[in-house]
């Protein structure tokens, strides 16, 4: 085992580790606004890299484009399936809404299989994202680079939403007291509707990432990713947004180094996240960078 | 400014408020006193938009029975809630950016500038957390995000609630004060005394209906209110 070794895995990890911490991003905030665990949003991921598959392939667009537009395709569908689905249930029991969620997830995922089949398709990597580059002999695929770079882009931009837009502001505000933050004015719904839009964009970029690494797509293909990214929010705190991205970099580079110094124990890779959320609920259920809930988030 | 006419809220089977009327006028100060449980609150949350009520409420002649909490606040209505509710996890400017919600952002600075002049203990820490802040200074800071909304009508839930005497005379002079310039004032109070002192009309609140109205002053005079809210034997 060599630094070189070692280099490459880590960049691989960190790779693998901003695809989860940008689908976590959803969970968090969702959590953050309406303390739901929002077990749909891996699918949303799902179908967010089925949108560019056909918006490349059916309507021939370019890449960029069909990223872009399967991105917005995303959102909208977040603020649907929050509109009809979670909306109606605000002031119901909390577990009602989860149990939605749950029944959500499931529709999503058979709806896809009925009408694309369970067959994967194959997702055509555009020429920028393929090739290598080599750095002192380490073997880098440009994507393992170009995947940290876009999640901590779109982090740093979610922060300055957070931190410096009305908008932003108000959803802290609703993170602690939904009540006062309708008589400042705020119309809360829309603010939620905002909510889901970005975690549902977010997680839309990590689905197309996640097919530009694995680039073969099916209608299961967000469930796994997806509980892995609600791992990553509940160790890194869930309702806090750095929190969920620096979960995502811990559980993917854990899987990464495991695979690859316990070639032995590979077959678990699937089951450290889950060891790492057994752990947090039962040592730290605030998480990494969570604190007490009644203070608000963000 | 403010009509009410048979106002009724329901909370399941509880009938909280029974069909209560009572008035606003321009530029006056107007109170809700009773004691716990009365239904105080209840009212102000019912013209707020908070709760559902049954019956008629006039805010500058439009009805507003039935229209979301955040239409009404942008209508020129500011309710400061119970218990002051600042929201602790943002800085004090971030508080005041809420209040003034509805506003566009060429026209905050000069809201700032105001709410600062009022209370300058906020500007001196108006990049902390208003979770750092004192119950008196965040009795302060729900004020002035109220007014960051410049208000028609203010509404003040139990404004003087936990605070010490001192910091509660302090309260209560920037409420006079604030009436003088111009402001309308609703002003719910368990301190019944206080509140009398700088209304100028008031209604007594008991187990959700108005069994006293009056002017402050004979109010304040009334036997059994002194008997009731005021502790003279």
């Amino acid at each position: 085992m060599n630094i070189t070794i070692i280099l490459q895995q880590l960049v691989n990890g960190l790779s693998l580790g901003s695809l989860y911490g940008l689908i976590a991003i959803g969970y968090t905030m969702v959590y953050g606004v309406i303390r739901l665990i929002n077990f749909a949003h891996g699918d949303i991921m799902m179908v967010g890299t089925y949108f560019a598959l056909f918006a490349a392939t059916t309507f021939l667009l370019p890449w960029w484009a069909a990223f872009i537009v399967a991105i917005a395709l995303a959102a909208l569908l977040g603020v649907f399936i929050d509109k009809v689905a979670y909306k109606p249930l605000r002031n119901a029991s909390r577990i009602s809404s989860l149990i939605t969620a749950i029944g959500v997830s499931f529709l999503l995922e058979n709806l896809f299989l009925v009408l694309f089949g369970g067959v994967p398709r194959a997702f055509k990597i555009p020429q920028v994202f393929s090739g290598v580059v080599h750095l002192n002999g380490v073997i880098i695929p440009i994507i393992a680079l170009i995947t940290p770079i876009v999640a901590i882009v779109c982090l740093l931009l979610l922060m300055q939403i957070l931190q410096h837009t009305k908008y932003g502001i108000a959803m802290r505000a609703l993170s602690l007291d939904m009540e006062t933050t309708r008589i400042m004015g705020a119309n809360v719904d829309a603010i939620i509707a905002f909510v889901f839009a970005i975690g549902s964009a977010l997680a839309a970029i990590g689905g197309i990432f996640w097919a530009l690494r694995y680039p073969s797509i099916n209608p299961l293909m967000g469930i796994m990713p997806g509980l892995k990214a609600f791992a990553a929010a509940v160790l890194g705190g869930i309702g806090s947004v750095p929190g969920a991205a620096l979960g995502g970099f811990i559980i993917g580079i854990t899987e990464i180094l495991v695979v690859a110094f316990l070639p032995s124990l590979a077959g678990y890779k699937d089951a450290f996240a889950f060891l790492l959320l057994i752990f947090v609920l039962l040592f730290k259920p605030t998480g990494i960078m969570g604190e007490d809930l009644e203070k608000g988030r963000f | 400014m403010l009509k009410v006419k048979d106002l009724n809220v329901y909370y399941g089977v509880i009938h909280a408020l029974k069909g209560i009327d009572f008035n606003v006028p321009e530029n006056k100060i107007v109170t809700l006193i009773g004691s716990n449980g009365a239904g105080k609150s209840s009212t102000l949350k019912a013209v707020a938009g908070l709760v559902k009520p049954k019956g008629k409420i006039s805010f500058l002649g439009h009805n507003i029975v039935g229209k979301r909490a955040y239409k009404i606040t942008k209508q020129g209505l500011a309710l400061v809630p119970e218990g002051r509710h600042v929201f602790v996890n943002l800085s004090i400017t971030e508080n005041l950016r809420m209040g003034a919600f509805g506003k566009k952002y060429s026209e905050l600075k000069p809201l700032y500038k105001k709410a600062f002049d009022m209370f300058p203990i906020l500007k001196e820490r108006a990049n902390q957390k208003a979770g750092t802040l004192s119950g008196g200074e965040q009795q302060m800071l729900a004020l002035a995000r109220a007014l960051m909304s410049e208000p028609s009508l203010l509404m003040l839930d139990e404004p003087s609630l936990g605070l010490a005497p001192k910091i509660v005379a302090e309260v209560f002079d920037i409420i006079k004060s604030l009436n003088r310039g111009g402001m309308t004032i609703l002003l719910v109070e368990q301190n019944a005394g206080l509140a009398l002192k700088i209304a100028d009309y008031a209604y007594v609140l008991e187990n959700g209906a108005i069994t006293l109205e009056g002017d402050a002053k004979s109010v304040l005079n009334n036997e059994q209110v002194r008997k009731s809210y005021l502790g003279e034997i």
